[in-house]
């Protein structure tokens, strides 16, 4: 029965998706918006789709620290990365190295690849189950994610979804 | 207070241009396929943020700003996914990433 609950979030984010992207409020339109979300949802449902993973993450209030820090790790490695690929004498390092994630579901490892990736200077190469390999530009990049915080801010966000 | 906006919206597009141009110089310099990802990293992260951002700023509280914060919320999940297929799919064509030799002992 929970599956019918899920179903029922999804036609209301879709739905309000709708509303924010269509800007036409007439009921003629409005009832086509309604029409179209629920064939969505019930080609979601003929396709088992409808899982919890479809409920809308980005609404949960308790991932906006991992959000902020993550902003802010982006910012700090961003201007690391331009003024290295600035400096005449391009001071770059590559290594290639494997790390651990200690994130049990799908979704937490999902994140935390996607993380390592979105932050400049490292990016996930090969998933295979709990090993990442990991591609770094430099050294300290590379030393910065071996130190783990990252891993441990994700998992602590894991329970979350 | 408009001027205020005005004028913090262009320093957020120039940033943003910026960011961009330096990835692209990099893309250039960098010396191998791998390397490159992590300067196609820095245009799809801030150059991309900070011009968004600034458009943001310039649409105000409407329908505009709303779709603005979409198309950010889905390139920070579609542009990780992206570089790593990317990235993988040379892994597994067996290209060889230039590593710093006298870094790795």
């Amino acid at each position: 029965m929970s599956n019918l609950k899920h179903a029922f979030n999804m036609t209301l984010f879709l739905f309000a998706i709708w509303l924010l992207l269509s800007g036409h409020y007439t009921l003629l339109l409005l009832i086509f918006g309604l029409l179209s979300t629920l064939l969505i949802v019930l080609l979601a449902h003929r396709a088992e789709l409808i899982d919890r993973e479809i409920h809308p993450v980005l609404l949960k209030p308790s991932l906006l620290p991992y959000w902020l820090w993550l902003a802010r790790e982006m910012i700090k490695s961003n201007i690391d990365v331009s003024l290295r690929i600035l400096n005449p004498r391009m001071p770059i390092s590559p290594k290639i190295f494997t790390v651990r994630a200690g994130q049990k579901t799908d979704l937490g490892r999902v994140t935390y690849g996607n993380s390592i990736t979105l932050v400049p200077g490292t990016v996930t190469v090969d998933v295979d189950d709990d090993i990442f390999t990991v591609h770094a530009l430099t050294q300290e990049a590379a030393a910065d994610l071996e130190s783990g915080e990252m891993n441990r801010r994700v998992c602590n966000v894991e329970n979350v979804f | 207070m408009e001027t205020v906006i005005y004028i913090l919206s262009w320093i957020f597009l120039l940033g943003g241009a910026i960011f961009l141009l330096v990835g692209a110089i990099g893309i250039l310099r960098f010396p191998d396929f791998y390397t490159r990802l992590h300067a196609v990293s820095v245009c799809d992260t801030m150059g991309a943020g900070l011009v968004l951002a600034g458009l943001m700023l310039q649409g105000g509280f409407s329908l505009v700003t709303v779709k603005l914060l979409l198309i950010f919320y889905f390139m920070i999940f579609t542009g990780p996914t992206a570089v790593h297929a990317l990235a993988q799919a040379a892994l597994q064509g067996k290209l060889k990433p230039v590593v710093d030799e006298h870094e790795q002992q």
